[in-house]
């Protein structure tokens, strides 16, 4: 297993922190080689960035690659939008020597130099694929008695052209991630649907993307679930502070807590759900930390 | 000169010549069901070089890749509306709300970039207060600044018009 350097991204830092505490704590846990990224920007955030400029949104996106490189680690990335970036882009330049000649004159400019030697991983395909769901399971001391709803995002398994991770229309591979805490993974309507956030969408046509969100949080609800496990900071945003949203503006209530799978795992090894944050997200809710305590 | 939608996407290597409008793209694309975008209009608009540049659909697309993964010519739907979008920020049309999100890049280098509460949050939960990206290392910041000014980005930024 190659050792990996952690990129954090902008909302996970951020936004919600615990979600970097719980990464850091399970990390430790499964006894992963992880170090810092230091002096990483945002990936930057491929639906909007890429549809700027794509020269810039690869050089920033190379920037980030070659100071992992620089380390001799692959990029773990906590979160879908991070991953599509640094994977896509990674792959671009991977398999276009002219492209990597003209990002490698912008990169000059800071001494810097992409040579293609670093991979680029998602967390949640990192646990499946390197560590196993068996290991995980054995490091779970604290089973969850829950039911889920998971919530794959899409840059983790789209576009599926680079990613690996076999059918896109029923992925399970998250499922069993999930389930190895114990928890059980709860089948709803549109499970694949997308939260409604990404592309620029969110910061631009809020109610439009909320709308969406609405749709997902009503199938969600309507399967009784106790609450939502995700692995994308913008998936967990648009779901934990869009419930918030959805409420001011179209008088829907949910109140279905939001986790990103790290905290979850963390908490199944025995960490409190206030030590990873829980409490820091906007939907609280005192049932279900009781449940998750005791 | 800007090229005609056709052939900028025929140069970019995507084979929007070869859809049969079958509508699987509409028929799969969330944000369809609750935006004015439809996607299978888009390639059609696209291929007969009608002035897609301009066209507000274009930026209702979560880039979820549901159109993409289920096209059964394998049209690279989504890569292609991406690259329209960039020829329409570089013909000046840029959303209010996505130069606000260029412009936090610019001058933090994140999108979303850290605030005092969640300052404290970190604080609350035993971590540095900032994390160990660009806002702990100012020299990096210089970096990324450097180069958004190597790739021209502040000024495409500052160039482009705010759509109403």
């Amino acid at each position: 297993m190659k050792p990996v350097s952690l990129f954090l991204g902008c909302i996970i830092p951020n936004r919600y922190p615990g979600i970097e505490k719980a990464t850091k704590i399970v990390l430790d846990e499964l006894g992963v080689d992880w170090a810092d990224l230091k002096g990483a920007s945002c990936c930057p955030a491929p639906g909007v960035f890429r549809s700027f400029d794509k020269v810039t949104w690869l050089t920033l996106a190379a920037r980030n690659i070659v100071l992992s490189e620089q380390m001799n680690r692959d990029v773990l990335t906590i979160c879908n939008g991070c991953f599509g970036s640094l994977s896509d882009a990674n792959h671009e330049l991977k398999n276009d020597h002219s492209l990597v000649k003209k990002i490698n004159k912008n990169l000059a400019e800071v001494n810097m130099e992409y040579s293609g030697t670093s991979d680029v991983r998602h967390i949640i395909e990192f646990f499946y694929k390197d560590i196993g769901v068996g290991k995980i399971k054995e490091a779970v001391t604290h089973p969850l008695d829950i039911k889920a709803a998971l919530h794959y995002g899409c840059h983790l398994i789209k576009p599926s052209r680079e990613r690996d991770l076999g059918t896109v229309e029923n992925p399970v591979f998250f499922d069993e991630l999930l389930e190895a805490t114990g928890a059980k993974s709860v089948e709803y309507e549109d499970k694949m649907a997308c939260c409604g956030a990404g592309g620029g969408v969110r910061s631009a046509l809020l109610d439009k993307s909320l709308e969406m969100s609405n749709a997902k949080l009503l199938h969600m609800a309507q399967a009784g679930v106790d609450c939502i496990i995700n692995a994308c900071p913008f998936c967990h945003l648009q779901l934990d502070f869009g419930q918030v949203e959805i409420k001011d503006k179209f008088g829907h209530e949910y109140n279905i807590p939001v986790l990103h799978y790290s905290q979850l795992l963390a908490i199944a090894m025995g960490h409190s759900p206030e030590s990873v944050g829980l409490d820091l997200n906007f939907i609280k809710k005192e049932e279900f930390m009781d449940k998750l305590g005791g | 000169m800007t090229k005609e939608p056709a052939n900028l996407l025929e140069d970019e290597g995507f084979s929007f010549l070869t859809c049969m409008q079958c509508g699987t793209c509409t028929g799969s694309c969330p944000s369809g069901r609750y935006t004015s975008l439809n996607t299978r209009r888009i390639v059609l608009s696209a291929r007969r070089n009608k002035d897609v540049y301009h066209d507000d659909d274009l930026w209702m697309c979560t880039t979820c890749y549901q159109c993409q993964e289920r096209c059964p010519r394998g049209i690279k739907i989504v890569d292609g509306i991406l690259t329209l979008r960039a020829e329409s920020v570089h013909l000046g049309v840029m959303l209010p709300a996505h130069r606000k999100v260029a412009e936090l890049v610019m001058d933090k280098g994140h999108a979303v970039p850290i605030n005092d509460a969640n300052r404290a949050n970190r604080k609350a939960l035993g971590m540095d207060e900032l994390p160990e990206t660009v806002h702990k290392y100012p020299q990096a910041l210089d970096h990324v600044k450097k180069l958004i000014k190597a790739t021209g980005f502040d000024k495409l930024i500052e160039e482009a018009g705010e759509q109403e």
